[in-house]
């Protein structure tokens, strides 16, 4: 597999005598293209997505509380396994949005992170609150553990004028076609 | 033993491999320093920066196989700043001026030129091999210029580098006459390949054994290649997305390479792909599936189940901690696990926790390499493991989460990582996430006296923390630590220790300028080079509103003094 230079570090050269002055040209430094590239790599990783090449989700990122936000280099992952996946998950993402998947950001109060869920996997209301369900079980258990009471959740979205409605008023094919983003409130505030 | 000839004296020489006693024995005596020194084959260079390269080839004039390494480790993690350095130019220009005879070059973590490599092709007649880790710098023109000069070329292993393309020439240069390859691994190479050149190529290479192909290869070229190897032990596919028809193909070709031991690749695999591999599977020892994360738990647990001889296991965290018992029952023999994750975001949801670590040990017990990122983990898990699995010599864990605590109990994770580093005496490498307060490192210390490397993050709670670890880990070569409480006094705590280790690397700790300038002062054979979050000025003012705090530090024992080559942004005290 990989060349594992690390295993050799017992035998690394140590020069024992003392050594002699070298005479050495000026070493030449090369023009700062490479660095133009890593820009990139941590447009993805740092909070505050203010690169060219950050995509709209970055954007949104000020949204999501900082306690949540990326830290520059972690995980440590080599950047070039982080730029291979990415490709591919362009690619997927270029795929998918050619036939037609639509995802949208689903938040719940009172949940440490945000999921996400393509609105063209469901074919009605119900099958999205099932799915939404299933997502968030276990929020929904700790929070009913931290609660001790019963509680309800109400789904809502926000709509292309970014009003926050409730779901289930219009038909489904509208909704999908308005709905830029999910959540789920605690019953409290709902009400 | 001074009275013998000086060929008697070379041929003794000839029987010690390691590089450290060949180091002790120069140190005996002028005449053995000459006869030493003329014989030397192989030179390794830790650090780019330890030594000129003009003094180490005058010294070795005669060296065959040169290994040099640049940026710290922690560049990997895009940590190092752009254009820091660990440029390959000055190496392969001394090695042109006093090194006729060079075959082999091996870099990692470089900078490397169009210029270089056109350099290197041209200056060396037997040059044979070259392997490029985790570099950058150079495009596909680079390599067309090995390919068309080394006539001899038996080599070109190129591991994760970052390349720019311009288009598929490269590879159609390699003239007819070369027929000496033994190793070609393309797998980074972003763009498209000749695939009718791919095919000649391999045709006229009968020695070849390893193989690695890029995203850009097809199942029907793979197949039309695996015809003409049947002796390859070593094999990188292409990408894995066709129909099915194309993999009967492919079934049937792989069933002629008997000794195909080792498997990678597999982008952007299709599940339909896996019966087809079935064949193969319970030969293999190596098995790469880090890089698919189309394939879930059940597809690889299907392939797994069946590679019941295998020793090395790359995959990522979709497996599941379900997937890790399979690996756990049919992997008897496994020494080498690597459990990437697939989603890099911090707070996703678990598929990989302490359970399938604890499940890999106890079915496993040759476990002697790990690197596992997982989203929880227990001080009970890692004392099991521990118990069952003393032979680690590298030990990584990631917690995804930053500071996060044992998943049961909320306690830190000292006990967890304190038993894994007195249960395993031969730990050389280690790597601790969690919350860490200073007992784990008083541990580390007490019992981490093989430990070559220790990587922390996050952790500690004083400067003792990192006393201990200096003080107590008498074979430690390279230290990095990120966002960690330690300051100016676990810095000059120990400062002659650093003339015996190769690096330490401190970013997002507590150092001050002040403390740099001290350690440098005081220590005047190491480099202290110190990077901070700049804009355009240069006024230390600026940073956090601390005036002196120092953002990146890095110091390194070397003998060739304050580099001529850094950036604006590093400051060498």
């Amino acid at each position: 597999m990989e060349f594992d230079a690390d295993n050799l570090s017992a035998t690394e050269l140590r020069l024992g005598l003392p050594g002699t002055s070298s005479s050495d040209g000026v070493t030449k430094k090369p023009s700062p293209s490479v660095g133009a590239k890593r820009a990139l790599d941590d447009t993805r990783t740092e909070t505050s997505g203010t690169g060219p090449a950050a995509d709209a989700d970055d954007q949104d990122a000020a949204a999501a509380p900082a306690t949540k936000a990326q830290v520059v280099g972690w995980p440590p992952v080599r950047a070039y396994r982080k730029n291979t996946f990415q490709a591919a998950a362009v690619a997927a993402k270029k795929k998918a949005e050619q036939q037609g998947g639509l995802y949208v950001k689903v938040s719940m109060d009172g949940a440490p992170y945000l999921r996400k869920v393509d609105l063209k996997m469901y074919k009605g209301y119900r099958e999205l609150r099932e799915a939404l369900d299933a997502l968030f079980t276990n929020s929904v258990s700790a929070a009913a553990a931290a609660e001790g009471g019963d509680h309800q959740h109400a789904l809502a979205y926000e709509d292309k004028d970014g009003d926050l409605m409730l779901v289930g008023d219009v038909p489904w094919d509208m909704f999908i076609s308005s709905c830029k983003k999910l959540r789920i409130m605690k019953g409290s505030e709902a009400r | 033993m001074t009275y013998f000839p000086e060929e008697v004296v070379e041929h003794i020489f000839s029987f010690l491999p390691l590089h450290s006693d060949r180091n002790t024995v120069s140190l005996v005596c002028r005449v053995w320093y000459e006869v030493e020194r003329l014989s030397r084959r192989a030179v390794f260079v830790g650090n780019c920066y330890a030594v000129r390269p003009e003094r180490l080839v005058q010294r070795f004039p005669n060296v065959r196989t040169l290994t040099v390494k640049g940026k710290p480790h922690f560049a990997d993690f895009n940590l190092v700043p752009p254009d820091w350095g660990g440029y390959a130019g000055p190496w392969i220009d001394a090695a042109a001026r006093s090194c006729m005879g060079l075959e082999e070059l091996r870099m990692k973590r470089m900078v490397v030129l169009d210029e270089n490599l056109e350099l290197l092709a041209r200056s060396f007649p037997r040059f044979k091999a070259l392997v490029l880790i985790s570099c950058e710098g150079f495009s596909t023109d680079g390599l067309a210029a090995i390919a068309s000069h080394c006539k001899l070329l038996r080599e070109l292993d190129l591991q994760e580098n970052d390349v720019d393309d311009h288009g598929p020439r490269w590879l159609s240069c390699f003239p007819d006459s070369c027929t000496s390859l033994v190793s070609l691994n393309f797998a980074c190479i972003k763009g498209e390949v000749n695939p009718g050149a791919l095919e000649r190529l391999v045709a006229r290479s009968p020695n070849l054994r390893s193989l690695r192909l890029n995203r850009s290869v097809s199942v029907d070229t793979l197949s039309k290649i695996l015809v003409r190897t049947p002796n390859l032990e070593d094999l990188g596919t292409g990408n894995l997305t066709d129909e099915s028809e194309s993999y009967l193909r492919l079934s049937s070709a792989l069933e002629k390479c008997k000794m195909l031991r080792s498997l990678s690749g597999f982008w952007d695999a299709s599940p339909i792909c896996v019966p087809f591999i079935y064949p193969l599977c319970h030969h293999l020892t190596g098995l790469n599936l880090s890089y698919t994360p189309t394939l879930d738990y059940s597809d690889l647990t299907k392939m797994i189940s069946r590679c019941v001889k295998l020793q090395r296991l790359w995959v990522l965290d979709c497996i599941s901690d379900k997937g890790l018992q399979v690996v756990a029952s049919s992997c008897k023999d496994l020494q080498e696990l690597r459990v990437f994750p697939s989603d890099f975001y911090v707070a996703g949801y678990s598929v990989v926790t302490e359970e399938g670590l604890v499940a890999i040990s106890s079915g496993c017990p040759k476990l002697s390499s790990l690197l596992y990122f997982c989203h929880q983990m227990t001080n009970e898990a890692l004392i099991t493991v521990a118990k069952n699995c003393p032979n680690f010599i590298r030990f990584r864990l990631c917690i995804l989460e930053p500071k996060k605590p044992d998943a049961i109990t909320n306690q830190p994770l000292d006990e967890g990582f304190g038993a894994i580093v007195r249960e395993c005496k031969g730990l050389r490498r280690l790597s601790i996430s969690g919350l860490l307060t200073d007992k784990v490192f008083m541990d580390i210390g007490k019992y981490g006296k093989q430990l070559e490397m220790l990587s922390i993050a996050f952790a500690g709670d004083s400067d003792k923390g990192m006393m201990h670890v200096m003080n107590g880990c008498k074979n430690l070569r390279k230290l990095e630590i990120r966002d960690s409480p330690f300051s100016d006094v676990a810095l000059l705590g120990n400062v002659a220790k650093y003339e015996t280790m190769r690096s330490l690397w401190m970013s997002g700790c507590n150092v001050t300028l002040k403390g740099c300038q001290v350690l440098a002062t005081k220590m005047p054979m190491l480099n202290v080079e110190i990077m901070n979050e700049l804009d355009e000025s240069s006024e230390m003012e600026e940073n956090h509103g601390d005036p002196s705090r120092v953002d990146k530090l890095y110091v390194y024992r070397t003998t060739a003094g304050a580099r001529n080559d850094a950036p604006d942004f590093v400051k060498i005290l």
